[in-house]
């Protein structure tokens, strides 16, 4: 398989040199050092690993780097916007919807994309869109309330 | 007379099969102390030796009594007024980073962003035997509040001598002391700019009564939160060093296999690769993880394996194989009156069996290590919650002192006690040590639900009398494997026998949040509730007649309350439960309501009411309640490790199922804040009384007894 020799991450385009098989998770951790990204399971059944890929939550354990070459990736470090937090990372803040945080990267970049699709998304959306992300410490009810804060805040805003 | 189960200061040692006796003491000199840290104060709270051996867990580990005074905790506050507090328990996820760092905000009247904790690290922090057993409220929060208080009177101490005034009547707020008199005041910095000070306090140091609170008691977020959610903490899973290689090992086919044969030849002659074999361990070091796969791909090995046993025939085996102890937890039995006197004479008799199965605790962080060799100084970043054990377990296979070991451990991705060994750090160290180079090893999530450690499976027996009117007269109960904890019935019986049995384990066993507690209190609030219905009473009602604990009355009439328990029937196809308990200085009742419909269990509903004291942090504790209650549904419906010839068959997220999103109730939580009473931990009770009340309410639904967690792992089977 060819190699992928750049990547456009965050809205950057960043050098690589990676086999096009290696993981995406791989490749933004171990080569970019991009490692909001979290090894959780190898086998797409946890979500600690999603970015978006042109705004689709994606497991990137299980994307080979070569489907992400072409794509916007963002990761859970490009969200912030000039020391600014996403509505998302200030509402799973303001809701404490976090214990020991290593699920929320992935949980805050599932429930950005879940509200680009939906901006005001109910209770039992929220649920069957986050049913693939997996907190051990039990945290979930909160997460469902952060992201119909975040929901509530941006259309505060658009309003 | 019937005693009550046991009390706040009275805690079982923790269990765990690799029992690390750490000799090392925190012997720095003042000179050191302040190399290390800079100028300024220091204060260092000393422990007397019952304390020291009651949090150590080595009351009966033949130290022979004479344990030395040793150093909890301590704290400096630097020529620039900046606050450090330096303790050996370690973050992952239950927020004590944030709890300890308000008691200290709390005693220096200080805002929380002024002070620093340094946790886990076995060079800059005092020995601490591990972050378990709910202790860092009940212990660690005091004795850091000792050191503040100590520090707070010394720097008043500094301001009436500079003032040359009387120290009473000086006020400390805001990092500042100051006179009400004359209007002066001097910052912290100030005060101990070009001091060299330092002061050992002992535990009698006066603190803040909890009704005085400021900054304790109060609901502050995650002092860290920011770095969480922007991804910019660096878990060890994330750490990169200069020059650092990526370990992998090479896994046997199934436990206490033996490596016959090894060819690796092609692994060797990937670029870069270092490969090592030392007995039974087998393992490559190499520039980037998919090279270090490759090479473990390539290698050819022949393992001798032998016949073990499976989960088909597990309970008796356990049953069948007795042991003389279980790491620091021998054989217990209790017994007062007759068993068999009060039995032939009680309206109703009952007997049942009760299993709990293996289950992983699968914190989404697996085990992972960062090991880096200096000359002949290791130093390790691993997520343990036993940084001063693993420090011994490095000792001990490098046959080296602890003294040229460090440990350090950066907030962790969870661990509920799965973590208190070093497994990954004893690997990552041997490969750097063979690459002279730093290693990195993160475990597979199949490696992490094989290769960990599980909680213990067990089998329990219950015999029982009971009178028409509901006293309960005779509890005999047996418990195989599982653990003593709260093994003691908090009821009031008069006839009782107790015991726990350990057993000879197929799986690798050891903690798990809180211990055997959850199956003890399964098969004991199971039993209770099948004894209710067969004296025709309301469950309820039927545990009140025989429960004289105020505090756990308090939380049954709570729960009920807020649950509204009798207040109606539940409709078709649903059901109510409840159960409740005492455990580390906690007091829970869980009332839970399910529904079944073809056969499969979701629980609807769950009201848990908690006391553990004076509340520290209520939002973190409300957090930790439904968390524990949202783990315990795994448990209690559908967790269980498969195994079969030392080999576990379904070590996935895709063949092990954990409660997700969908699995949640509507979880309402009532806290019980008692301020006369000591902050206990609540990190782990909690979790005790879901299975039981949701085991209750599908009864109460369908008629059906479970009598084995889990539950219902393909849903209920007429």
């Amino acid at each position: 398989m060819s190699k992928i020799t750049e990547l456009n991450v965050n809205g950057a385009k960043r050098p690589v040199e990676a086999e096009g098989e290696r993981s995406l998770l791989s490749v933004l951790r171990d080569d970019l050092d991009l490692t909001g990204a979290k090894y959780g399971c190898g086998e797409g059944q946890c979500g600690a690993c999603t970015v978006l890929l042109d705004g689709q939550p994606t497991h990137s354990c299980i994307t080979p780097v070569s489907l992400a070459a072409g794509k916007q990736i963002t990761t859970i470090e490009g969200l912030e916007r000039n020391g600014q937090l996403h509505p998302v990372q200030e509402a799973f803040l303001e809701a404490g919807a976090l214990q020991c945080g290593y699920c929320t990267p992935g949980m805050i970049l599932t429930g950005v994309g879940l509200l680009a699709q939906n901006s005001d998304p109910s209770e039992q959306e929220i649920i069957r869109y986050m049913q693939g992300n997996i907190c051990r410490c039990g945290i979930y009810p909160r997460i469902v309330a952060a992201i119909r804060r975040a929901a509530q805040q941006s259309k505060g805003v658009t309003r | 007379m019937i005693q009550k189960p046991s009390n706040a200061t009275e805690w079982e040692p923790e269990r765990y099969e690799l029992a690390a006796e750490p000799a090392y003491r925190f012997e720095l000199a003042r000179r050191e102390f302040f190399r290390l840290v800079g100028g300024g104060i220091v204060v260092l709270l000393t422990l007397p030796e019952t304390a020291l051996s009651q949090e150590s867990g080595r009351r009966q580990r033949g130290f022979g009594g004479a344990i030395p005074q040793e150093i909890g905790a301590w704290l400096h506050i630097g020529e620039d007024g900046s606050v450090t507090a330096y303790t050996g328990k370690v973050e992952f996820g239950q927020n004590v980073r944030t709890s300890l760092t308000q008691a200290v905000a709390d005693e220096l009247r200080l805002p929380l962003e002024s002070v620093r904790l340094v946790m886990g690290d076995t060079e800059r922090t005092p020995f601490d035997m591990g972050t378990f057993g709910s202790r860092t409220t009940p212990t660690m929060a005091p004795q850091l509040r000792k050191a503040a208080a100590a520090a707070r009177e010394l720097l008043i101490g500094l301001a009436a001598a500079q003032w040359k005034v009387g120290r009473d009547g000086l006020t400390v707020a805001e990092g500042k002391v100051t006179n009400p008199q004359t209007g002066q005041s001097l910052t912290f910095g100030q005060l101990t700019q070009g001091q060299k000070l330092l002061e050992a306090i002992g535990p009698e140091t006066a603190t803040t009564p909890a009704a005085q609170w400021k900054i304790a008691g109060q609901s502050v977020p995650k002092v860290d939160g920011r770095a969480f959610v922007t991804g910019a903490h660096k878990y060890t899973s994330d750490m990169k060093l200069p020059g650092m290689l990526y370990g992998k090992v090479l896994r046997p086919p199934a436990f206490h296999a033996t490596l016959v044969s090894l060819g690796s030849d092609k692994a060797k002659a990937l670029p870069g690769v270092v490969v090592v074999r030392d007995g039974d361990f087998v393992g490559v070091a190499a520039p980037d993880p998919h090279t270090a796969e490759r090479a473990v791909a390539a290698l050819r090995a022949e393992w001798q394996t032998t016949p073990q046993p499976s989960d088909k025939e597990l309970f008796a085996y356990l049953k069948a194989h007795p042991a003389e102890a279980q790491g620091f937890e021998g054989g217990m039995q209790h017994v007062q009156g007759s068993v068999e006197e009060a039995r032939a004479k009680a309206d109703k008799t009952l007997e049942a069996s009760y299993t709990v199965a293996y289950i992983a605790h699968a914190p989404l962080e697996p085990r992972a290590a960062v090991a880096q060799w200096e000359g002949d100084k290791l130093t390790v970043w691993t997520g343990t919650q036993r940084p001063f054990g693993v420090r011994g377990e490095l000792a001990a296979a490098f046959r080296m002192p602890e003294e040229r070991v460090r440990v350090v451990v950066p907030d962790t991705g969870a661990g509920y006690g799965g973590k208190h060994t070093g497994e990954a750090a004893i690997e990552a160290a041997r490969l750097a040590r063979a690459a002279g180079k730093p290693v990195k090893i993160v475990w597979t999530r199949e490696e992490e639900f094989t290769w960990a450690y599980f909680r213990p499976a067990g089998l329990i027996e219950i015999r029982s009398g009971v009178q028409k009117g509901g006293a309960l007269t005779a509890w005999e109960y047996h418990n195989y494997n599982s653990g003593a904890a709260a093994i003691r019935t908090m009821y009031d019986v008069p006839n009782q026998r107790i015991e726990f049995h350990p057993c000879q384990t197929p799986l690798r066993q050891g903690s798990y949040r809180a211990l055997a507690a959850t199956a003890n209190h399964f098969a004991r609030e199971s039993h209770m509730d099948e004894l209710a219905h067969a004296v025709g009473m309301d469950p309820l009602a039927f545990r009140l007649k025989n429960l004289r604990d105020d505090r756990l009355r308090a939380v049954f009439e709570t729960a009920a309350q807020h649950f509204g328990w009798g207040q109606a029937k539940a409709r078709a196809g649903h059901g109510f439960g409840i159960a409740g308990g005492f455990e580390k200085g906690g007091y829970v009742a869980t009332c839970a309501e399910v529904a079944v419909e073809r056969g499969q269990v979701q629980i609807v509903r769950v009201v848990t009411a908690f006391d553990c004291g004076a509340v520290v942090n209520p939002d973190h504790l409300r957090s930790q309640i439904q968390g524990a209650n949202i783990m315990g549904i795994g448990g209690a419906l559908f967790e269980s490790i498969a195994f079969e010839n030392g080999a576990i068959l379904n070590p996935h997220f895709s063949r092990y199922r954990v409660p997700r999103f969908r699995d949640v109730p509507a979880i309402e939580v009532v806290l019980i804040d008692r301020k006369d009473q000591p902050s206990a931990g609540a990190g782990e009770t909690p979790i005790v009384g879901l299975a039981p009340a949701v085991g209750n309410a599908i009864f109460n639904a369908t008629g059906i007894r479970l009598r084995s967690l889990p539950m219902a792992p393909h849903g209920l089977k007429a």
